[in-house]
């Protein structure tokens, strides 16, 4: 799907931020992505060798960590973490009320990245 | 120069920039006092159809226009066109969800002073549109009968970012086995705020309701120039009020 623009945005940022640090090579890169996101990891990763060609950060490596979607109970205030599977399915541990909000879980934030 | 790994904070949301573009749209738009609607679907489940037949329920009360987006051609661009209705085609070359850049192109060709409505027909995708706010004031979603009830389980992204669904072609329920009760359930477990209508743009039924949530909610944003109003698929990230 959209694994190109958003490997581009990754590369930009990733740029952006090792320049004027005298960093020579990037050697990973930590990403923290949603549950709901349906990009494939093994994709982001394909894409971003192809596109790092020639910078600093080619041939780093992505480590990928998928958080769980957040959801919060109207009823009750609670919230609680649910796997993607469970979405559309769950309801309230606390009081069982199936009018959920979700929280968390679209995320994709770059964390940090080691350099050398 | 040490060879030591060195770690560098960055912190940084991929779509912060397309979030911050998205919010200002909203604000040109409040200006402007035109309500944009994205309206997102698989292909097929009859989005042109659904936004011609909610431009004729509400022809006169609001002037509309239409940005089309297709990955690469201008049939529902020049069939809108054809009913003397402003329409802008956005060739999204590949591109399989549009973001907030290439809705503000398409709103540069539109005279926006002489628009009350502009639907965004985004590209015919489930997966992708949900991720990028587009700028929209609201976001809708259209689901065919066809598409089957398991949606909200396989697709559930969009239906959380949506303020309305639309389950369209509900003429063929006696023909199929839709549960539209599971459904419901299923939506609302991911989304008690969205407001569900039951429609069928081919036949008419249940147009009138749901064109009345639209004229209530685009006058209330016409209406109401100071407001900010932010869709949510923008609602995670805490971007700048107008």
């Amino acid at each position: 799907m959209h694994e190109l623009q958003i490997t581009e945005r990754i590369l930009d940022v990733v740029l952006k931020h090792a320049a004027g640090q005298d960093v020579s090579k990037v050697v990973r890169i930590h990403l923290r992505i949603g549950a709901l996101s349906d990009l494939e990891d093994e994709w982001i990763q394909h894409y971003f060798d192809y596109l790092s060609r020639g910078t600093v950060a080619e041939n780093a490596q992505l480590a990928i960590t998928r958080t769980g979607a957040v959801l919060n109970c109207q009823s009750c205030s609670c919230s609680f973490e649910v796997k993607r599977e469970e979405l559309g399915r769950a309801h309230c541990p606390d009081c069982g009320e199936t009018g959920l909000e979700l929280v968390a879980g679209r995320e994709y934030v770059i964390e940090n990245m080691e350099v050398l | 120069m040490s060879d030591a790994v060195r770690l560098i904070e960055i912190k940084e949301e991929i779509h912060a920039d397309n979030q911050r573009l998205a919010q200002g749209l909203r604000c040109q738009l409040e200006e402007k006092k035109t309500f944009l609607l994205n309206v997102m679907s698989s292909p097929g489940a009859g989005k042109t159809r659904t936004i011609l037949k909610t431009i004729d329920a509400l022809r006169d009360r609001f002037r509309f226009g239409v940005l089309e987006a297709d990955i690469d051609s201008m049939v529902d661009a020049e069939l809108i066109a054809a009913r003397g209705i402003s329409a802008v085609q956005l060739r999204t070359g590949g591109f399989c969800h549009l973001d907030a850049a290439m809705v503000a192109k398409g709103l540069d060709a539109l005279d926006l002073d002489a628009l009350d409505v502009v639907f965004i027909e985004n590209v015919g995708n489930l997966v992708c549109p949900a991720e990028f706010d587009t700028g929209a004031v609201k976001n809708a979603m259209i689901l065919s009968v066809p598409e089957g009830d398991d949606k909200p389980l396989k697709y559930p992204l969009m239906f959380t970012v949506s303020d309305v669904l639309l389950v369209n072609k509900i003429d063929y329920l006696p023909f199929s086995d839709f549960n539209l009760e599971a459904m419901r359930e299923r939506v609302l477990r991911l989304n008690p705020h969205i407001e569900i209508f039951e429609i069928s743009a081919k036949t008419g039924q249940g147009v009138e309701q749901w064109a009345a949530w639209l004229s209530r909610e685009a006058s209330s944003f016409i209406g109401s120039a100071s407001r900010s109003s932010r869709p949510r698929i923008g609602k995670f990230l805490d971007t700048s009020r107008c």
